[in-house]
């Protein structure tokens, strides 16, 4: 390189502009594997939605006898049909009011909570403090399976087994370990003088949680709520285990079981898929932000 | 109707419950001499988490302890017989076995690929827009996912049109179609990519977090010395990686045993793919709780280990406080 400059010194510009240009361009070579390596993933990643967003707009004979890709030429054939044969299916419409139904009060009710929880053990000593926090630790990792059939027995017992509210119940109980856990350490770390000077000023603890500590708290409680929201909205098992059959059985259920008893012509099917995923897909493209950091503060501080 | 009635007033109500529960359960607390209102005030404010947490979960897990001895009926103790039942039953050892596969492929691959597409991607120009396609299957249900690739295995016998992508692309290079759900050399392979594909994203996330906390100072050293780049990755990424790398291989191992959505959706357990968690809710399904209660104590027992390490990792968080 220092050979060619010296001998070549008075075309400087434009021998270096070429060198430099061949420069980049042996690199980029360098690093073709990387971007190979790089695209290959991101197909095998994006790939398989795609086609099926894609057979969600074909005629369901289509997509017996052709693969989706067929369609990417013309004559391109898209219907709205499987959404109409979808959304005609018995239980459909309903399941999807449900969903909605069963998601809501859920988030809302297991938030509460925890949250109220959460900021006595950030802020309040107690005896027997220390042991109630890490049986909530331990409880965190749990499976729900160990607590299906207890639960299911005490519903029966109360009438509530395939009504919503079991599992709003349900959701809240299952939901709080881990939210009143993050909430603690969030609220925890809130700097004490904010609330040593508003005890000072005589504000009891009921003002201080909802003057300072819920107004604090928003950023957590807003990854944590669309965390939660989420978690209820793609469950499968709780619902499948206490509402069944129930007329109150949310989209997911419904979805599974018509998977499960249609041996063939389910392919209409991915108009359900498109429709249960495109709320979550939605929270995830315009809330990212939030749900990168709910991500990132639960599992690695946890 | 009904249902619209109860959703908005419980969305309404329960916050107005609580909040009244919290301003006139204060006044009440405020008139109560000091020494007991430090006594009463934390159980007060905590009671409903306690509540929930206690008739949820901890009776519940202690009352399947007691229902794993008992008959199905729930009417006489029969010792240690669900679990002999479990151990020795064909069924049940085949969904021992696939467990333990999910539980070793699922995790060791996923971490493994967040960790390797984390630090690829951090070499490149277009990293975010690389992100998001990659995390795109995390918010994704299981039941979505799975009807995503029942299109992807779709099986057509030999000589006609493949319509499933994979065995098209087997087409395009001369082989034969493989029938991956059904065929059980394949499929339990495939159910545990599908796990994959779902939890990739989010180990790498997390994973690429960390990775943008390791100085660049560090890393342009040891180009200084020579070092290449994967000596680098070999050498310094991976250990100073280390810490995070166990808390999300831990968060695997408790998926992979928990693992029941796309087993159940995409095979229902049929041709050798039970794992643990669809035997116990088809147990639960057909009313042998005993049995049922049994499978899900061996579940739980496997994640004892992690329970615990998990409150010891709490506990050093703790002292650093």
């Amino acid at each position: 390189m220092s050979g060619v400059q010296v001998t070549t010194r008075r075309e400087t510009a434009p021998v270096t502009a070429a060198g430099t240009a061949l420069d980049r361009w042996g690199r980029a070579l360098q690093r073709l594997p990387l971007h190979l390596v790089i695209v290959i993933f991101i197909a095998i990643w994006i790939v398989p939605t795609i086609g099926m967003i894609i057979n969600s707009f074909r005629a369901v004979g289509d997509m017996g006898t052709a693969g989706w890709w067929t369609t990417l030429f013309p004559p391109h054939g898209f219907t709205f049909a499987s959404y109409q044969q979808v959304l005609n299916t018995e239980n459909v419409a309903t399941s999807i009011v449900n969903s909605v139904l069963i998601t809501l009060p859920a988030t809302v009710i297991q938030l509460a909570i925890a949250t109220m929880g959460a900021y006595a053990f950030a802020w309040m000593n107690f005896p027997g403090k220390n042991i109630f926090f890490i049986v909530i630790v331990g409880l965190m990792v749990v499976p729900i399976q160990m607590t299906l059939i207890p639960v299911l027995q005490f519903f029966r017992a109360t009438g509530l087994n395939g009504t919503i509210v079991a599992v709003w119940l349900a959701h809240s109980g299952y939901g709080l370990p881990f939210e009143v856990f993050l909430l603690r350490n969030y609220l925890g770390g809130l700097p004490r003088e904010i609330f040593e000077s508003a005890e000072v000023d005589g504000a009891g603890h009921a003002v201080r949680f909802l003057r300072i500590a819920v107004p604090m708290t928003v950023p957590a409680i807003a990854s944590l709520t669309i965390f939660v929201f989420l978690g209820v909205w793609n469950d499968l098992l709780v619902a499948l285990t206490y509402l069944g059959t129930s007329p109150n059985r949310p989209f997911t259920v419904v979805i599974t079981q018509l998977v499960t008893s249609l041996g063939g012509g389910w392919q209409f099917l991915t108009a359900a898929a498109v429709l249960q995923m495109a709320l979550p897909l939605a929270v995830f493209i315009f809330l990212q932000r939030y749900f990168v950091r709910g991500i990132t503060s639960g599992s690695v501080k946890g | 109707m009904e249902q619209f009635i109860t959703a908005i007033a419980a969305v309404i109500f329960v916050p107005l419950v609580l909040l009244g529960y919290i301003i006139l359960g204060e006044r009440v607390v405020e008139r109560l001499p000091e020494r007991l209102q430090i006594w009463i005030r934390p159980y007060f404010w905590a009671l409903p988490a306690i509540g929930f947490a206690t008739i949820f979960m901890v009776y519940p897990l202690l009352r399947t302890v007691v229902l794993s001895f008992r008959n199905n009926a729930d009417t006489t103790w029969v010792g240690l017989n669900n679990y002999v039942y479990f151990f020795t039953f064909p069924d049940t050892l085949t969904s021992l076995r696939n467990s333990l596969l999910w539980l070793i492929f699922y995790t060791s691959i996923s971490v493994a690929l967040g960790l390797i597409i984390a630090i690829l991607l951090d070499r490149v120009r277009y990293e975010s827009l690389a992100k998001i396609a990659i995390f795109l299957p995390v918010p994704i249900s299981a039941v979505a996912a799975s009807i995503i690739w029942k299109f992807m295995f779709d099986y057509q016998p030999p000589g006609t049109t493949q319509t499933g992508t994979l065995n098209a692309l087997l087409g395009l290079a001369g082989q034969q179609p493989v029938a991956w759900l059904v065929n059980s050399t394949t499929n339990n392979a495939a159910l545990i990519f599908v796990g994959i594909w779902s939890i990739t994203g989010f180990c790498m996330v997390i994973i690429s977090a960390s990775l943008k906390a390791i100085s660049t100072e560090v890393l342009e050293a040891a180009r200084m010395d020579g070092a290449n780049e994967f000596r680098i990755v070999q050498l310094i990424v991976t250990p100073l990686l280390w810490p995070t790398i166990t808390v999300v291989g831990t968060t695997m191992i408790i998926n992979a045993l928990k693992t029941f959505d796309i087993v159940y959706v995409l095979t229902a357990g049929a041709y050798d793919t039970d794992v643990i968690a669809t035997q116990m809710f088809n147990q639960l399904a057909n009313a042998h709780y005993g049995r049922a209660a049994a499978v899900g104590v061996v579940l739980f027992v496997a994640i004892v280990p992690l329970l615990v390490v998990n409150i010891r990792r709490f506990q050093q968080q703790e002292e650093q406080r």
